[in-house]
């Protein structure tokens, strides 16, 4: 898989608005975008199941329960949803860490870029899954995360479980419910028949409206 | 009869899967397949019967997942599962026809990262996997069966809890993916030298791929193993059909491919997921009469990091740098514990080409195994080269061996009886490939003849206890020359006897030859080439130095060892000759500064210290610069990298002005720093420790997943008025208002300072902390109000 890594996304998640930095900041984000490119073995699951989706409620495979208004919004009408994860593996955190202790200024814009590379990645296994779906015409909605919204963190256990991640793709969770390693993303997407692919990713669905690295609407 | 006596006589057969099995047999998604071995023992006890029927000598317990860290708040304890497990398995060997059903105690992985990666302590994870060999033993399993692992470290952890609490033979399977690597990295070669240094009785690799796939995989683990070799495949790659996970390979194909696999010399075989007992039956009927090829021992030297092998074939460079021995710098690091100094060490190594890392942190007044330890974790943490633990301490060789992730050189054991009676134990147990210096009893003979003696002695001794030749490296010992001039040509004497009659590699200090004489690396870099030319393998030496390297380059270049001069031409090929050193810098500190740049910064500061002051300097130059800069960063024209950058600028300057006047008169206040219990993320912390240091403030940088007594305990200790807290997400914040309540309580007037990527003013103040630092300045800023 391609990845084309937009520039412009690492440096919203270094705080940099629309400003556009200098070249030698530019020239460090390739180098960095590059470094993990040409390291990380990223991977990724996702299977299909059965849901129901009530007010504040979800029913996934007819035995884990969700409560969250904001993701029953978001599966409205939903029969069938597809759960994800994905992840660089650990050699982003091992280069992270790495500049960390070599030039902290250059660790910074190596975080930012391996979250741009891991957004990118799954919207390409989003494209992916939505080829196959559109055979059966059907449809995707939007990523939506633990961490989301009232979508509440405790359910990473839940996802980590149904996709059999550590196995299947190395991700773990740690007992305060992180994702191990750390560049790494969980989500459902709802299945939908509406004649539509929604292409709006994460950021915008989010209801911190003050947040300092959130996406310009019209970018 | 032990099934280590069947190895090697006939091909030997495993089961195959049992996920789908049990789903057929009403296992629901999502139900723990564990439980079963006491609620549906007769589907069990089936499962495996019809493994035996269809030729396996080996089952493996129904315990995949059965650990302490997995399975909680169910009804029955560990012991009672896998004891139940096993008596399935064994109720359904009686019913073998004609040959013994070995039971093999099955031990899956944790499903957790260990540290520092994820927040799994190695010891833990030793824990859960005793607890299952010690109830595999006892309920009477023939062997243990360590499988589908993708972490080496976590596989040395299940091997250690299952050789010290058990008599059980141990194999081990991992799970490569096509590129033959595990998920943490390491390659094929690494797994089989850290494994093979473990003790295992046989290894290989099961899942992930199908027989297509592992063919080459195979071929390349039968080149380096010198133990029985376990293949178990898929039925091919996994494939989703209507939502459910479906394999390929049918029963006749899966027996086909196995059977080229056979032919290569592997000794054990079975299935993993999607196999059945049809696959089984037709690869035994396949498979059973197919001869077992001897295994060749192959006689390399090999020492592993968690990702790959280096060789000991050609001249390897062992960087010498991490060593306080005549370095005041390093030893000031060592005792204000200042890791970050250390790694730079090491990653500058790196970067000049050393392909392993001598570790030798040994200070009189220092606990050498606590910092040992540390260091070889943090350096683990980011550098990938194999590492030689260097130590004279015994407690402190075995504890850094019993953590490290690889397989390790070790620095040293020598002639004297006392030493080879604690080492070499040591080496057996953990694997390693050990230096043994030729020095006894009477000291360090002069003579060559006498030094290859003693060589001679420790290699037969290492034989004793089971170690290879291959696994030792004789250091004949290189000695200068300023108070016996010909203490050279022992050396080289006896390195080329060591090397041509008792066919071990060679290891020698290098630099030691030119002790108290002038411009030493003349000395040092021409002995090294003399050295090499005498049979020289492994050299330790300062890769910072040009002329070592220059030596080390040439000489394989020379010796025919560098292929068509590759490696010679990228070292030095399209180098311009340095120029005399260009002209002084004619931009100002603060410019530099305020501009990130690093080397400008420190030759400004440099020119202005023969003008002024140095605290002049500081306060008058590199303070309002940084000032500035925050200020911008502040008004948002800067950002964050730039500010960084900044910082960095102005830390090099600050390196030259401590030279100067030093450190200890810049230094300020003490500021704890720490990420708390539970999260494991620790960038922004590193940023404002970065700050605070350009400050002047003298950071404890207690690091990430702090419990809160620690944090407590550390302000306690140090009567440290700052603590500043980093947390990243919700549950975590939980820890920190927990630190911050046991620091209120115990050290009142100790201000904390929190931030962090979910903490906003409101939720600062809802846990009760004293100050919100909403970015990387703001801390800053709060030291300054406050200390």
């Amino acid at each position: 898989m391609k990845l084309d890594v937009s520039l412009k996304e690492v440096f919203r998640y270094l705080g940099y608005h629309n400003h556009v930095p200098d070249q030698t900041i530019q020239k460090i984000a390739i180098d960095c975008v590059t470094e993990l490119l040409d390291n990380c073995v990223m991977k990724e699951i996702n299977k299909r199941y059965s849901c129901i989706v009530e007010n504040k409620k979800i029913i996934i495979d007819n035995r884990v329960i969700i409560e969250s208004k904001n993701l029953s919004k978001n599966l409205a009408d939903c029969k069938e949803v597809i759960l994800f994860a994905a992840t660089l593996g650990t050699q982003a955190d091992r280069l992270i860490k790495k500049y960390s202790f070599l030039e902290i200024s250059k660790a910074v814009v190596m975080q930012a870029a391996a979250a741009a590379v891991i957004e990118e990645y799954c919207d390409q296994c989003q494209k992916k899954i939505e080829t196959e779906l559109e055979k059966e015409n059907l449809f995707l909605r939007p990523r939506f995360s633990p961490g989301y919204g009232d979508f509440d963190l405790k359910y990473q256990k839940d996802m980590i479980a149904l996709l059999d991640c550590p196995r299947k793709i190395g991700l773990t969770l740690t007992d305060s419910l992180l994702l191990a390693p750390s560049k790494s993303v969980t989500a459902i997407m709802g299945i939908t028949t509406t004649n539509r692919h929604c292409h709006i990713k994460g950021c915008e669905v989010c209801t911190k409206i003050n947040c300092n690295f959130r996406r310009e609407e019209s970018a | 009869m032990s099934i280590l006596n069947l190895l090697g006589k006939r091909m030997v057969f495993f089961d195959g899967g049992t996920g789908t099995l049990l789903q057929q047999k009403g296992l629901k998604a999502g139900e723990l397949p564990e439980l079963w071995n006491i609620e549906k023992r007769e589907a069990l006890i089936e499962i495996h019967k019809n493994y035996y029927e269809a030729g396996s000598d080996i089952v493996l317990t129904n315990t995949f997942g059965a650990n302490r860290i997995k399975l909680h708040d169910i009804p029955y304890s560990i012991e009672q599962i896998i004891t139940a497990a096993v008596e399935n398995a064994k109720t359904a060997a009686k019913t073998c026809q004609g040959k013994k059903g070995y039971v093999a105690l099955d031990i899956g992985p944790t499903g957790k990262l260990l540290k520092p990666l994820g927040d799994l302590d190695f010891e833990d994870a030793y824990a859960a996997f005793q607890e299952m060999a010690i109830a595999g033993e006892k309920a009477g399993a023939d062997l243990i069966v360590i499988e589908t692992m993708s972490d080496i470290y976590e596989a040395k952890a299940a091997v250690l809890a299952a050789k010290e609490n058990t008599n059980l033979p141990v194999f081990v399977t991992v799970v490569f993916d096509e590129k033959g690597k595990l998920l943490t990295g390491s390659d094929i070669a690494s797994v089989v030298a850290i494994l093979e240094g473990l003790n295992v009785d046989a290894m290989g690799m099961n899942c992930g791929l199908g027989p297509h796939q592992m063919f080459s995989l195979a071929e390349q683990m039968l080149a380096c193993c010198s133990i029985p070799v376990i293949i178990k495949p898929n039925a091919g790659l996994p494939r989703t059909e209507n939502g459910t996970t479906v394999f390929d390979v049918s029963p006749e194909e899966f027996a086909e491919e196995m059977a080229k696999i056979v032919d290569k010399g592997v000794w054990l075989v079975g299935g993993c997921c999607g196999t059945t007992p049809a696959h089984i039956k037709a690869l035994y009927q396949k498979c059973q009469q197919k001869p077992v090829f001897p295994i060749v021992p192959k006689n390399k030297t090999v020492t592993a990091s968690y990702t790959h092998a280096v060789e000991i074939d050609k001249p390897v460079i062992i960087g010498e740098r991490i060593n306080p021995t005549g370095k005041s710098r390093f030893k000031q690091a060592l005792r204000e514990k200042d890791l970050d100094y250390i790694l730079r060490e090491g990653f500058s190594q790196q970067q000049k080409g050393a392909h392993i890392l001598d570790v030798n942190v040994g200070l009189p007044d220092i606990n050498e195994t606590e910092m040992l330890v540390s260091v070889m974790k943090e350096l683990q943490s980011v550098i990938d080269l194999p590492l030689q633990i260097d130590t004279s301490d015994v407690v402190a060789m075995e504890k850094a061996l019993r953590l490290y992730n690889g397989k390790a050189m070790i620095n040293s054991v020598n002639g004297k009886k006392e030493s080879m009676e604690a080492v070499f134990p040591i080496v057996k147990k953990y694997g390693g490939v050990v230096v043994g210096l030729t020095l006894d009893e009477s000291g360090i003979p002069t003579k060559a003849e006498e030094r290859f003696k003693i060589a001679q002695k420790i290699v037969k001794t290492a034989g004793e206890y089971g170690i290879f030749s291959k696994d030792i490296v004789i250091d004949v010992l290189a000695m200068t020359i300023s108070s016996d001039q010909f203490s050279a040509v022992e050396t080289l004497k006896a390195l080329q006897m060591v090397k041509q009659k008792l066919n071990v590699k060679t290891i020698l200090g290098v630099s030691n030859i030119s002790f108290g004489l002038p411009q030493r690396e003349i000395i040092t870099a021409n002995f090294y080439t003399m050295a090499l030319q005498n049979g020289l393998d492994a050299g330790i030496i300062n890769p910072n130095s040009e002329a070592m390297l220059h030596s080390y380059h040439a000489y394989c270049a020379l010796a025919g060892l560098d292929d068509n001069c590759m490696d010679y031409i990228s070292q030095y090929g399209g180098q311009v000759t340095p120029s005399v050193s260009s002209s002084p810098s004619t931009i100002s500190l603060g410019t530099a500064i305020e501009k990130g740049l690093k080397e400008r910064a420190k030759e400004a500061a440099e020119q202005r210290l023969k003008e002024m002051e140095p605290l002049a300097l500081i306060n008058k130059e590199l303070i309002p610069a940084l000032d500035h800069v925050g200020k911008g960063f502040e008004k948002g024209t800067i950002f964050l990298p730039q500010l960084l950058m900044s910082a960095e600028a102005a830390k090099s300057a600050f390196e030259v002005v401590k030279l100067h006047i030093g450190a200890a008169q810049t230094k300020k206040d003490k500021v704890i720093l720490a990420t708390v219990k539970g999260d494991i993320h620790d960038i922004g912390k590193n940023i404002v420790k970065v700050l605070l240091e350009n400050y002047s403030y003298d950071v404890v940088d207690l690091g990430k997943d702090v419990p809160p007594e620690i944090i407590v305990e550390t302000a306690i200790a140090q009567d440290i008025k700052l603590v500043g807290l980093s947390a990243l997400m919700t549950t975590t914040v939980t820890n920190m208002e927990t630190t911050i309540q046991l620091l209120k309580k115990k050290k009142p007037d100790c201000k904390v300072v929190v931030g962090g990527a979910v903490l906003t003013q409101e939720y600062a103040d809802s846990i009760g902390a004293d100050h919100y630092a909403k970015d990387a300045m703001a801390t800053v800023y709060y030291a300054q109000e406050v200390l």
